[in-house]
């Protein structure tokens, strides 16, 4: 299913450096382009819902009902509204799936099928399967949990109630099973877990597999469904999500000056990566190339950010070296934005850092504004809409922003979407542990066809 | 690219290794103890499992996290981080490693978690539901995740480079290693690499058991015998090891001594089991990636390291993957592993140490209380006693629960 | 309890925190910040959370903010607690 308007769009001359001519093709030459997208979001599963939902600057943030919050400091959340029977899951794939594998699930067979890719052009062990997850199958072990302990009175827990499905619950690493089998993929398969950019980290650790050959093709992407009690409760703990509970749908206020945490969300986002010749030789449609992937780390605190943005500013420049771009180059940036008053400050201050000028100039948004934090999840489903504001040719804007602070003082597209070419764009994630990643997508550009395979 | 082609310099050495075992803590402890066939299974004790239906495991007893792990850091981290960053911290001295001495963003940390901190997480989900949800303690957001190891390293020795976590159940220490590999490829010139688990906790071990593939006997002695005619599945272990990973002219470059270089590695992972149909399994396929990328043939390798999962069926289809690329009794076997139980991604990690070990003093440690090969399994498996003689060469083996397949190649520096 | 001592703050701050291995929780630490203790914000955070279960009092979020020392958060509780 490919819901998003296909037709080629107008290519432009973009200003990215000319790819080198005449070396001999080597590893190094493989480019790695998103051929497909599945979404299950917040406000409207399926890509095109998606897209509309993030163009239109409306919210899906809400009051929790997945379940009684009553007691919570934080009871809101972006909840997906999501049935997984309707959504093509068997009773048994229901039953056997922790949530997050059932979003997961469902995405890639919509990014699978829109990227047309079959066995005849990638072969199950030439296909990989690269999932990130910041908490893994926790609403499955919560839930098991409470039965087990009988409602929380029993640290030694029952062993009479374990179901068949409880160890793959505890091992993340499900969900990626879970998906590469969806996929029916044979070759390289990971779970990873760095926390809030498992997502990027995810389609970065894909795209390098596809670049360096290991893989022909990966099925790359993230999922996470931390709407229960104990994440919950384990932010509320550390006062990092919005207490707004009275507006929910202004809460995510990424940006803004009266901003009090993030706003918890759910959901997933599936991309098929290629090796850009052999895509372009079976007629694949090409959302977007890779074209720069890097991370860095604050070894400063588990939670806490310097307010200088330093190591995400040195991701930022490293990615960009791997591109060859500059910053004049970049033409949106998709923001980490989780509306944390510490948070906005650090990526405002790392954006000036690695783009100088440019990065007053250059227009800056959180979806997380919309569709919440969904923690291992939103960087994939924020680089599903980079390849689409490519493709669209548009800018999602940042929701509920109607107050500037003075600290974070660039161009973060308020309230409504913008149209205006876009070629290249920068998406960055910051998370727990302190890991810091920037990803570079550019439009896929013309260049010399054939020579490389899926060997 | 192989290495052989990107030249000697910039292979992949192991300097520094690490080990926190269930039967020794630090890698001297553990090697010896292994060598002379000590296990470390026994009675759980962390907590009272009469009532289990398994009842045996492997225990980091010398550890005592207020002892190894400094207090401010021990109350906002699971069991599983005091293991690996005890570990870890080893596995740096051993290297001779500062790290304030070298550029930070060129050093990384990449670790494997199979279950992340599950006792902690059972203590704090117990205070959500029997006393409320402000009685969750604030290091529970940084205690249970999968991430806290690797975090937790990388603040502790200032590493801001490209940091990583893989969660692949028992592959997870391999395929860490290799991502280790990579990253010596970009930028990083120092990655600390490897694993723990530690899930021996209520919650924790009844999730186990819910596999069916957990051994059920008290005897320690005969819980855990992988090949052997009588193998009833595997005993559960915590603990595990970590490495550190160089390229070899930046370890040659300070003198410092590597126990070995990463020479090939292959991932694979397993169709979906159809119900009435023969299982298949892409493990054959690892050997052989591993294999062709360290331009190494099958008659040069001295010695596999199993995965040795102790289910008749897995055991089974494990030794034909390894018969059908060494040829029947082929090459020596063995599973060290005997001797701490199943550690997850601390397993396979521990058993790629265990290799670079078995390397550096050539000798291959064995596999303990197997008696009667199961008569399928055409193995020369490494029994009772440890087996001298040059290794130069060792592939370590591991599946991960769901369908992962890894193999490793490690050879003489 | 009617009185919240400097002791009491201690043994929460050693309990729920931990120690810091520069610091003598028994030395004169009143009036040393929590953060040249060692204790960060997520320490803090804790430390109040305790506060408020075993005494039964509600502190605010911005209350947590000014307690910067042991002997700031006695202040704050006892203010609280002759309340």
């Amino acid at each position: 299913m490919n819901v998003v308007d296909t037709r080629p769009t107008t290519r432009r001359r973009t200003r990215r450096r000319a790819a080198a001519g005449g070396s001999p093709r080597t590893r190094d030459d493989r480019r790695v382009v998103i051929t497909g997208i599945g979404v299950a979001a917040p406000g409207g599963m399926g890509v095109k819902a998606f897209w509309d939902l993030i163009t239109a600057g409306r919210t899906a943030t809400r009051a929790i009902t997945l379940f009684d919050a009553t007691g919570f400091r934080s009871r809101i959340a972006a909840e997906c509204d999501f049935d997984p029977g309707a959504h093509g899951l068997s009773p048994q794939e229901i039953r056997r799936m922790d949530r997050a594998a059932q979003l997961g699930v469902v995405a890639t067979r919509e990014a699978i099928a829109d990227s047309g890719l079959t066995t005849a052009d990638v072969p199950p062990e030439r296909l990989g399967v690269t999932i990130g997850s910041a908490v893994g199958c926790t609403m499955g072990l919560e839930e098991e949990y409470l039965v087990l302990s009988d409602g929380g009175r029993k640290w030694l827990v029952d062993p009479a109630y374990g179901v068949p499905q409880l160890y793959g619950y505890m091992v993340p690493s499900t969900i990626a099973t879970e998906i590469a089998w969806a996929g029916g993929a044979e070759g390289p398969v990971a779970l990873i877990s760095t926390g809030c950019t498992a997502g990027l980290d995810s389609v970065g650790y894909g795209y390098q597999l596809v670049k360096e050959g290991t893989a022909g093709a990966v099925v790359a992407g993230a999922t996470d469904a931390p709407i229960s009690p104990i994440t919950v409760a384990c932010f509320d703990a550390i006062k990092a999500t919005s207490p707004s509970n009275d507006a929910p749908e202004h809460a995510s206020r990424p940006f803004d000056l009266n901003r009090n945490g993030f706003v918890l969300g759910e959901g997933s986002a599936i991309l098929v990566l290629e090796e850009r010749n052999a895509a372009l030789r079976r007629g694949a449609q090409v959302y977007a190339e890779i074209v720069g992937f890097a991370s860095r780390s604050n070894a400063y605190h588990m939670t806490g950010l310097k307010p200088d943005g330093r190591e995400m500013a040195e991701a930022i420049r490293a990615a960009m070296r791997q591109a060859r771009l500059r910053p004049e180059d970049v033409d949106y940036i998709n923001a980490h934005g989780s509306g944390t008053r510490q948070n906005d400050r650090h990526e405002t201050a790392a954006f000036k850092s690695a783009l100088g000028e440019r990065a007053y100039r250059v227009p800056v948004s959180s979806i997380k504004s919309m569709i919440g934090h969904s923690l291992g999840a939103i960087g994939s489903i924020e680089v599903a809409a980079c390849a689409l504001a490519i493709r669209n040719n548009v800018v999602p804007p940042t929701a509920n922003l109607h107050t500037a602070d003075p600290e974070c003082d660039l161009d973060y597209v308020p309230l409504t979407a913008r149209e205006q070419p876009v070629d290249v764009v920068l998406s960055v994630g910051s998370g727990f542990g302190g890991f810091q990643t920037a990803m570079l997508l550019a439009r896929e550009r013309d260049g010399t066809r054939g020579g490389d395979d899926h060997d | 690219m192989t290495e052989r082609t990107r030249g000697r310099s910039h292979r992949p050495v192991v300097t520094g290794i690490g080990v926190a075992a269930p039967n020794g803590l630090g890698t001297q402890s553990y090697w010896s103890a292994t060598l002379d066939g000590k296990s470390g299974l026994g009675r759980i004790t962390r907590f009272d499992s009469e009532r289990y239906p398994v009842r045996v495991a492997g225990e980091v007893s010398e550890f005592d996290d207020t002892e190894h792990v400094p207090s401010r850091l021990a109350v906002q981290t699971d069991h599983w981080s005091h293991l690996g960053l005890t570990a870890a911290d080893m596995a740096l001295r051993d290297a001779g490693i500062d790290a304030g001495d070298l550029p930070e963003y060129e050093m990384a940390v990449v670790t494997a978690s199979s279950s992340g901190g599950t006792e902690f997480g059972q203590r704090e989900i117990e205070k959500l539901w029997s006393q409320g949800p402000e009685y969750v303690g604030v290091y529970q957001s940084i205690a249970w995740f999968y991430a806290a190891t690797t975090g937790q390293i990388s603040i502790r020795y200032g590493m801001r480079g490209p940091c990583g976590v893989l969660c692949t159940e028992q592959a997870g220490g391999l395929d860490v290693a290799a991502q280790a590999r990579r990253l010596l490829r970009q930028e990083a010139t120092l990655v600390v690499t490897g694993g723990t688990d530690a899930s021996l906790c209520p919650y924790g071990l009844v999730a186990q058991i819910s596999t069916g593939m957990l051994s059920p006997r008290d005897d320690p002695e005969r819980a855990y015998l992988p090949f052997d005619a009588d193998a009833c599945g595997y005993v559960p272990g915590e603990g595990g090891a970590m490495l550190v990973v160089e390229n070899e002219a930046t370890a040659r470059a300070r003198d410092a001594r590597p126990y070995g270089v990463i020479a090939g590695y292959g991932a694979t992972f397993d169709p979906r089991p159809v119900p009435g149909e023969e299982p298949r399994y892409n493990l054959h396929r690892a050997i052989t990636l591993a294999l062709e990328e360290a331009e190494v043939t099958p008659d040069q390798v001295d010695v596999v390291f199993a995965d040795a999962l102790g289910v008749p069926e897995r055991d089974l289809a494990e030794a034909q993957a390894i018969s059908a690329v060494f040829g029947p009794h082929g090459v020596p076997v063995t599973a060290p592993k005997t001797m701490t139980g199943r550690l997850y991604a601390g397993g396979s990690a521990l058993d790629m140490a265990t290799a670079l070990l078995a390397i550096r003093d050539g000798v291959i440690p064995p596999t303990v209380g197997v008696r009667a090969a199961a008569p399928a399994c055409e193995l020369d498996l490494v029994r009772s006693a440890a087996r001298d003689g040059p290794v130069r060469k060792a592939l370590v083996l591991a599946r991960g629960h769901g369908g992962f397949n890894a193999a490793l190649l490690v050879t003489a520096p | 309890m009617t009185t919240f001592t400097l002791d009491d703050m201690r043994r929460i701050m050693g309990g729920c925190a931990g120690v810091p291995e520069t610091v003598d929780l028994t030395d004169d630490i009143g009036e040393v910040s929590f953060v040249e203790l060692g204790y960060d914000s997520l320490a803090v955070l804790e430390m109040a959370a305790r506060i408020q279960q075993q005494l039964g009092i509600r502190i605010p979020d911005d209350a947590v903010d000014e307690m910067k020392s042991p002997q700031a958060a006695v202040d704050y509780v006892n203010r609280r607690l002759a309340a």
